[in-house]
């Protein structure tokens, strides 16, 4: 029986034994095993410093096992400059929202992409603010619901939604940039490629790297995990469609 | 001399500099050969230096887009257990306070160096030192203290920058320098040690993220959401800053004795200005000494209580560049036991000789003048009084 036993799934060295603190249906939590698995199978953990945000993934490093630094409100990218130009040998990504990265982390990610910081960015977008209790982010829909825009978002008023990795590849500076989705197994797949890219592109030393992941936020959507994987599909990918918006080979061509 | 590496030790003669280029060598003397900047008046010479310098000696060098980020990218860069400095002054040393109390909450070495301007807001460009409360009180958000360092020559400052080394290291706690604009901008002929040598330093091995190689992760954070864990972390800093007050606490007296009736606080450049000052009163027979803070936290208390309470002193006049600031730790430390009095200019108005001495000898003429009749008055009450007891008793 026993020489018959084949382990097919089990935890990421990268990730701790722990109970998740994270909502039901949330997917912070297939996120956080894509980019673990990732690092297992690059075998850059023992190297690898990661930048938690503020926000629901604040306490990010509970669950991965390697070095970590909590950073202020948006300043994840600044954080992770600073570390890896110390340490360029060794792996450095941040792990954002999109009100830390697109809001009030706006000018440190944008800088650090232009200045081609050697860092990798997993930028996570549910176009709300979870932690605080579902307010209006950069990233909220035109006439979505939320605490803070209680009559849904009005463009005339607060603006269009951003749309991140396209405003980035306006920069000149090469880099690697790509949204992903992680509604169903073939989107999770694809994301996790995209991940394993962006750190591919770190430790060759080529350029910086953000991967953009759309995912959901039942508890502050109001929506049971299946109709938010279905709003998602349904509202938010026409919005932010999927796909490589830049990599370096590309930019260095121009 | 820039010809030379850093690290070397090489003896090198007295050499004219600007105190902000010579501040610059200092750290990268001390070993501090990671900067990040962003210019502003009057402190840019530092970053101007170190982008020439830097690679010279295989150090970091960068401007960042903010000094919001600058402190926040100190922050990731002193994470490596490495020595990190920075640069700024006033109204961008307002902005690096986010990740200046991050850093003291999680307990990170760094040396940031605040060469001041006048303020309040955009203010001016010209020497203040109206950053005192900022520098000392806290100026971000918490309970937490600055190691602040208030050098008040070029050669003091670039003693100071290595001490700052050290002393952020030794605590592993942001130490600020405070340097007025006088500071940064004045050329003076500075000695830079023949070799650099420090007192031993516990090991950054059991606190930095170096990747969790063969040990459990670790994690760099000010974060403790269990209020007695936080409550803990701010124990662990409060006896750190209780440690520093006993053993950090650094002054200088210039022409103390027991001619002195008035006692001057002074820090800085304000102090220099202060020592010709009581020079010049000397020469005219009026003696009056200096009491110099050269760490304004911890502020020297325990020594300016005895300077200011001897028998001699009959008031303490505090002179800073700014509406009053250190005058109010000085009140504390003196608790009512002599009249503390002050004077100031502010916006980048640095006060002359003359002003001063004239505001000493109002001060002998009026409040000595004054108390002395208020004292010849009470004393005729209190004899009245025994005269009159007396009488009563031979009635």
């Amino acid at each position: 029986m026993s020489e018959q036993t084949k382990t097919i799934f089990s935890r990421p060295e990268t990730l701790q034994e722990t109970v998740t603190h994270y909502c039901p249906g949330c997917t912070h939590g297939v996120i956080h095993r894509l980019v673990a698995e990732v690092i297992d199978e690059l075998n850059i953990r023992e190297r690898t410093v990661g930048v938690a945000p503020v926000g629901c993934s604040v306490l990010i490093y509970n669950y991965f096992n390697c070095d970590f630094l909590e950073a202020p409100h948006g300043r994840a990218p600044a954080l992770a400059t600073g570390f890896k130009r110390l340490r360029p040998d060794m792996i450095v990504f941040t792990y954002q929202g999109d009100g830390d990265l697109a809001s009030i982390g706006m000018g440190e990610i944008v800088h650090a992409a232009n200045r081609g910081e050697k860092f990798t960015t997993i930028f996570v977008n549910n176009a709300i603010y979870g932690m605080t209790g579902g307010q209006m982010a950069p990233t909220t829909l035109p006439g979505q619901i939320t605490t803070t825009c209680p009559a849904g978002r009005i463009v005339e008023q607060v603006g269009e939604p951003i749309r991140m990795v396209e405003l980035l590849a306006t920069l000149n500076t090469p880099a690697y940039l790509e949204r992903v989705a992680v509604n169903s197994p073939l989107q999770i797949i694809k994301a996790r490629k995209a991940i394993k890219k962006a750190f591919q592109y770190q430790v060759e030393g080529r350029c910086f790297s953000l991967v953009e992941v759309l995912s959901t936020c039942p508890t502050n959507w109001g929506k049971t995990p299946a109709e938010a994987t279905r709003w998602l599909e349904e509202n938010m990918m026409p919005y932010y469609p999927l796909g490589r918006v830049k990599t370096p080979e590309r930019s260095e061509g121009n | 001399m820039r010809s030379q590496e850093a690290g070397r030790n090489i003896a090198v003669a007295k050499v004219l500099m600007k105190g902000n280029e010579a501040i610059a060598e200092a750290a990268i003397r001390a070993g501090a050969t990671n900067y990040f900047c962003y210019p502003i008046t009057p402190q840019t010479e530092v970053a101007e230096y170190l982008a020439r310098r830097m690679p010279e000696v295989g150090g970091v060098f960068l401007q960042a887009e903010s000094e919001v980020a600058v402190g926040n990218i100190i922050f990731g860069a002193a994470s490596t257990g490495k020595r990190v400095f920075t640069s700024s002054s006033s109204p961008g040393i307002s902005l690096m306070q986010e990740a200046i109390s991050y850093m003291a909450g999680a307990q990170l070495p760094c040396v940031i160096l605040n060469i001041m301007r006048g303020g309040p807001g955009l203010g001016g460009i010209l020497p203040a030192q109206s950053d005192y409360f900022q520098a000392t009180k806290g100026g971000g958000h918490g309970d937490y203290r600055l190691l602040v360092l208030a050098p008040s020559t070029i050669q003091e400052a670039v003693d100071l920058t290595m001490l700052a080394c050290h002393l952020a290291d030794k605590y592993r706690n942001p130490v600020m320098i405070i340097g007025d604009g006088m500071i940064g901008q004045m050329m003076e002929p500075v000695e830079f040690p023949e070799k650099y040598t420090e007192p031993e330093l516990p090991s950054n091995d059991e606190w930095a993220a170096t990747g969790a190689k063969g040990r459990k992760p670790r994690v760099i954070k000010s974060l403790f959401l269990d209020p007695y864990k936080l409550e803990d972390n701010s124990v662990v800093l409060y006896k750190k800053y209780q440690q520093m007050k006993k053993e950090e606490a650094r002054f200088e007296l210039y022409k103390t004795s027991t001619k002195n009736k008035i006692l001057i606080v002074s820090y800085g450049t304000m102090a220099r200005i202060c020592q010709t000052v009581i020079d010049e009163l000397e020469a005219e027979g009026v003696s009056v000494g200096l009491f110099r803070p050269i760490t304004v936290f911890p502020f020297p208390e325990e020594a300016l209580k005895k300077e200011a309470t001897r028998k001699n002193i009959e008031s303490v006049l505090t002179v800073e560049m700014s509406m009053g600031q250190m005058v109010e730790d000085v009140e504390k430390v003196i608790a009512g036991q002599r009249p503390v009095l002050f004077f100031g200019r502010t916006g980048g108005i640095v006060p002359t000789p003359d002003e001063v001495k004239e505001r000493i000898k109002n001060l002998i003429k009026k409040e000595h003048g004054t108390r002395k009749q208020a004292a010849k008055t009470a004393s005729k009450g209190k004899t009245s009084t025994k005269s009159k007891a007396k009488s009563k008793k031979k009635g």
